[in-house]
């Protein structure tokens, strides 16, 4: 991965930075330019909630060669209080136990490794609460 | 704007074509469609590809295919859609026709998928998701469809038994198609105990990766009859929307937006309603695609796929069969040659000459051609002439 693409998403990975449409009030991840509803261009920055529920999971058995090491994983579609839903990993759970609803909550890890002698990728992942 | 035919149309049989470059697979098929359309000269081309450019290293396909096939220098431009690729081609090449600036225009897709090794496929794939959203956290494809499969399941209670169904189908009719990849006949238990891929979604859910390409010759309505040998199909609508790129950004994940808009549009555009398809080719990159593109197309209520698909009603002697080529899952699924793949089977039988899959009477097809988890929709609506 080139490192400036790893690094100008680092606002968003490491600290759940989304902003808001001042006109219509709803919330994006990553920070939009546009509103896709009202189409204001009007924003200001907001930080996400780092708790949430579980709408959709799976476990992941076939991996991107990268997460080879971490597989069989959760991946879940979580909706934060607050309303916005992102996709992340359902780390530190049995993966049998996983249910629609469950309440998740967010912990900074690592991600991802870019082969031997690449960057180390961090970010967010999903804990049960 | 002039109505549009196709005229003459084109494939091989799809797989693992290790001995073939690319070039040589798309331009076997466009000499098939040539060939069948019985023109000696065409005025512009569109080639569906979605990722020439990581699975073989090559970009620009508009000269190289256009050379190729001994054309230059006619325009020729490749399209890019994910998965929508083929059916994105078909739609250039509808518009070029009908706005009167081509008369005779060639509308293909070629995908050569297996140069890579099945984590460098999975990896050009997984291109067509949001690689800092998605992608970046693990999921694949699989992964993606699985998550819409286990809210589909949960909201309407779609059983695991039902998305077998559908590759059990798709699977007997490509049994029927000698251009399938995997003609194999499958059984509901067959499909339940192979390989988990991504919960809920086991190997016999998923279709595979492929080498193919498809063409077809497009002209004016009008010239069609005088230029062709066989009957002529005519295109008489073309829908084409999207959606958000990443799943999660979605209200509901069990419904497919794009496919909604796209439909709707075509519907307008034909004045028809669901209940006058007589068939429909349809984007089943995995069993929960077909049973959620179903009931977003009007073929049967939303959160009925399940239940359609178990009950026969797309089966090949139901009331509206569905992928009777086989569908992506049997017949292959070269991406960017996909959705042309779709138009080449409805035109088929449309002229009659489906042979042990022939649906009776079908007059009016539908295709249904999808990228991504759905971020891009094409649909098309075929009547025979």
């Amino acid at each position: 991965m080139f490192p400036a693409r790893y690094w100008r998403e680092i606002p968003q990975r490491y600290r759940l930075e989304a902003n808001k449409c001042k006109k219509c009030g709803r919330t994006y991840f990553p920070p939009r330019l546009v509103c896709a509803d009202c189409k204001s261009r009007d924003f200001e920055p907001l930080k996400l909630k780092d708790e949430g529920k579980l709408l959709t999971y799976t476990v992941i058995r076939v991996p991107p060669s990268q997460f080879i090491e971490q597989s069989p994983y959760a991946i879940g579609i979580v909706e934060l209080d607050g309303g916005t839903r992102i996709l992340t990993q359902i780390a530190d759970c049995n993966l049998d136990k996983l249910q629609i609803g469950m309440r998740l909550k967010i912990e900074f890890r690592k991600i991802q490794q870019d082969g031997e002698a690449g960057i180390l990728c961090y970010g967010y992942k999903c804990v049960p609460v | 704007m002039r109505d549009v035919a196709i005229i003459g149309v084109g494939m091989n049989k799809w797989g693992e074509l290790w001995q073939k470059p690319l070039r040589d697979i798309f331009v076997e098929s466009a000499l098939l469609a040539i060939e069948d359309s019985g023109v000696d000269h065409i005025d512009s081309m569109y080639v569906g590809c979605m990722s020439s450019g990581i699975f073989v290293g090559q970009e620009h396909l508009g000269s190289l295919l256009a050379d190729y096939l001994g054309v230059n220098p006619i325009p020729c431009t490749r399209i890019e859609s994910a998965c929508a690729s083929g059916g994105a081609a078909v739609r250039m090449g509808f518009m070029d026709v009908a706005s009167g600036m081509s008369d005779i225009v060639l509308v293909g897709g070629v995908e050569k998928m297996t140069d890579v090794s099945g984590g460098g496929a999975t990896y050009a794939l997984s291109t067509a998701a949001d690689q800092e959203y998605e992608v970046y956290h693990g999921v694949t494809f699989p992964g993606l469809y699985a998550l819409m499969a286990r809210s589909h399941m949960h909201q309407y209670g779609t059983s695991r038994e039902q998305l077998a169904q559908v590759a059990v189908k798709n699977h007997e009719n490509g049994s029927k198609n000698p251009l399938a990849q995997y003609p194999q006949k499958v059984t509901v238990e067959k499909v339940m105990n192979s390989i988990l891929i991504a919960d809920p979604l086991r190997i016999l859910d998923c279709s595979p990766i492929t080498d193919g390409a498809a063409c077809a010759i497009l002209c004016p309505a009008e010239m069609a009859k005088k230029l062709s040998k066989k009957p002529p199909v005519k295109i008489i609508a073309s829908g084409h929307a999207t959606d958000t790129i990443a799943l999660h950004s979605r209200k509901d994940f069990t419904t497919l937006n794009a496919t909604v808009k796209a439909a709707e549009k075509a519907y307008k555009m034909a004045n028809l309603k669901p209940e006058d398809i007589n068939l429909a080719e349809v984007h089943d990159c995995f069993t929960i695609a077909e049973i959620i593109v179903i009931e977003d197309l009007g073929f049967v209520k939303k959160g009925e796929g399940g239940k359609a698909t178990e009950s026969g009603m797309t089966a090949l002697d139901g009331k509206i069969p569905v992928n009777t080529s086989g569908g992506l899952k049997s017949k292959g699924h070269p991406v960017g040659a996909t959705g042309v793949g779709q138009l080449i089977e409805i035109v088929h039988q449309l002229r009659g000459e489906a042979g042990q899959r022939q649906v009776k009477d079908a007059k009016i097809g539908l295709t249904q051609n999808m990228g991504g988890s759905g971020g891009s929709t094409v649909v098309h609506i075929m009547q025979a002439m």
